[in-house]
């Protein structure tokens, strides 16, 4: 286990330099997500128009992990239909946890959270965004 | 005097030495390491002396049971209870509080009683009272922190009116270390006509612990983090006051008669030991207590102050660290933040150097919102560290800072 699999120089970016950080104001969708472990917090909003992301942004705080997660999904959802979401969630899910392979494509960014697999206590930091933006969609 | 190979008394040490992966301990607050002699003691039990206790009409069930009374005893001793019938043998200090909470609580306070509480106190000194308090309708107040992290008596004697019942409080903080002046605390709580109760939870492995001098009539404690083994703690309860006690748990071993629907019960302390007692546990405690006994509480403290005097010094030259620690009294605990590098990273970076600290809310959410952080790093020191776990802690933070350092922006497109 080799921290700079962990920290890599995107992920520390995206951390200090947050994309879609903020709430939007009249959301379709939003949801709050909580990890008890470590108190990271997390609120994801959405704009949904004919079941695809027109806007996504999360506001909250918490771990290098968590924040950067989020940082990135925010950027990954926007133009994709809420199924394409729901898929793209249970790939990340896998790749975190070292599941299936190596991740495709689609994963954009988020690869970069590939290293997350070999640190097991942090899945939850990865997958917390994920989980929220999840609770938004459903409801 | 503590002994420089104190150690090589717990094996894990060793093991992870012989693996080529030294383990560097600063998570005692949660958990401390166990000693030799405890581990073997469990074995000694389990392969030489196990028959269920009270209630066997032979030899060995009378050996288990006295091994079993004897560590009750050692109990009482170790912290100057009154008389061996004032422990109750828990499953931990959590435990320990809830049965005060339940059998005590649930039965005295009435709608509008209040009970003190402070604004240091673990989740095991406030959710219990959160469901009595429901049940019941007394209301909960709050000792006030002040800021250099020492209760505010002040706000105490304030609260303090003929509707306080009970005053209950932590005696060392899980988070800051501060050694609350329970004594004090106590008796004005018996001025008031109110009992006070004390969470012991991280006084009795660190420092030497009287109840009768702190006068309180219920303390707790919890086996697994004085190097006894988890699952067993105990609770001192002033006798006048269990005796009028309801129980907590029916079954076996705390009844005299049981008729199909009334039972009468068995005395204090059997009154609350439903069901079979964790025996190898509490014979285990033994073995702890006495292993700190012969090593003495009043060098440990000396030793873990000292140490983490030093600790807070050295961190203190850490880049960007916020230190929450009282100036004028502490034990081994130090909670802290960095700026822009969170717990939660500095664990894992620190965890990749073989240390192993806590990061998180410790069990005391309250308290976090108060010291306005989301959460905190701990170290925490016991018997076993000395001044070079604090400098690989400190060095291992001055990476975790310059992992975290402010970078060029826009590396991301
Ligand atoms: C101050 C304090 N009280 C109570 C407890 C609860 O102890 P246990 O988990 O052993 O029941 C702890 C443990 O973290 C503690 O630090």
């Amino acid at each position: 286990m080799s921290l700079s699999d962990l920290f890599t120089e995107i992920i520390i970016d995206h951390y200090q330099h947050p994309h879609n950080h903020g709430l939007i104001p009249s959301p379709t969708h939003s949801s709050r997500g909580y990890n008890e472990s470590c108190g990271d917090d997390i609120q994801v909003s959405l704009i949904v128009e004919d079941n695809v992301v027109k806007d996504a942004k999360f506001s909250g705080a918490g771990c290098s992990i968590s924040q950067a997660s989020a940082s990135i999904m925010t950027d990954l959802v926007k133009g994709k239909s809420l199924d394409e979401i729901k898929e793209l969630s249970q790939k990340f899910y896998e790749m975190v946890k070292g599941e299936n392979g190596e991740p495709g494509e689609e994963m954009g960014d988020a690869v970069v959270l590939q290293g997350v697999a070999k640190f097991p206590v942090r899945v939850k930091c990865a997958t917390l965004a994920w989980h929220t933006l999840e609770e938004a969609i459903k409801k | 005097m503590i002994r420089n190979n104190i150690k090589s008394d717990f094996p894990i040490f060793s093991y992870w030495e012989s693996r080529g992966k030294p383990l560097i301990y600063l998570d005692s607050a949660a958990t401390t390491q166990k000693p030799l002699r405890v581990i073997s003691t469990l074995e000694e039990y389990y392969s030489q002396f196990n028959a269920n206790v009270h209630r066997g009409t032979y030899e060995l069930s009378q050996i288990a049971t006295d091994i079993y009374e004897e560590a009750r005893s050692k109990a009482a001793h170790f912290i100057n209870a009154p008389q061996p019938e004032s422990i109750i043998f828990t499953r931990n200090a959590t435990e320990s509080l809830n049965l005060i909470a339940y059998a005590w609580g649930l039965n005295s306070l009435k709608e509008g009683d209040e009970v003190i509480l402070s604004e240091m106190e673990h989740h095991s000194n406030l959710v219990p009272w959160h469901i009595i308090a429901r049940h019941t309708g007394a209301v909960l107040k709050f000792i006030r922190m002040n800021g250099d992290y020492l209760l505010d008596l002040e706000s105490l004697k304030k609260n303090l009116t003929r509707k306080t019942k009970a005053v209950s409080v932590v005696h060392v903080s899980n988070v800051l270390g501060t050694i609350n002046p329970v004594k004090e605390i106590t008796a004005l709580a018996h001025e008031a006509g109110a009992i006070s109760i004390v969470d012991g939870a991280q006084s009795a492995p660190h420092i030497p612990v009287d109840v009768q001098d702190i006068g309180c009539d219920f303390y707790a404690f919890s086996g697994h983090k004085m190097c006894g083994p988890t699952g067993i703690g105990a609770l001192y309860g002033r006798y006048d006051i269990l005796e009028k006690m309801e129980p907590f748990l029916g079954g076996g071993e705390m009844i005299n008669e049981v008729f199909p629907t009334t039972s009468n019960y068995a005395k204090p302390p059997y009154t609350f030991a439903a069901g079979t007692p964790n025996i190898s546990g509490a014979i285990g405690l033994k073995a702890a207590i006495d292993y700190l006994e012969e090593i003495g509480l009043k060098d440990i403290e000396e030793y873990e102050m000292s140490l983490g005097d030093y600790a807070a010094h050295r961190l203190a030259e850490v880049e960007g660290i916020h230190i929450f620690r009282p100036h004028t009294t502490g034990t081994g605990v130090i909670s802290f933040t960095i700026d822009n590098v969170h717990p939660h990273d500095i664990s894992t970076i620190l965890d990749s150097e073989g240390i192993a600290i806590r990061a998180g809310h410790h069990c005391a959410q309250p308290l976090m919102r108060k010291l306005q952080v989301q959460s905190t790093a701990r170290a925490s020191f016991y018997l076993y560290n000395d001044k070079s776990d604090v400098e690989a802690l400190a060095s291992a933070l001055e990476k975790s800072v310059s992992i975290f350092s402010p970078r060029r922006i826009n590396v991301v497109k």
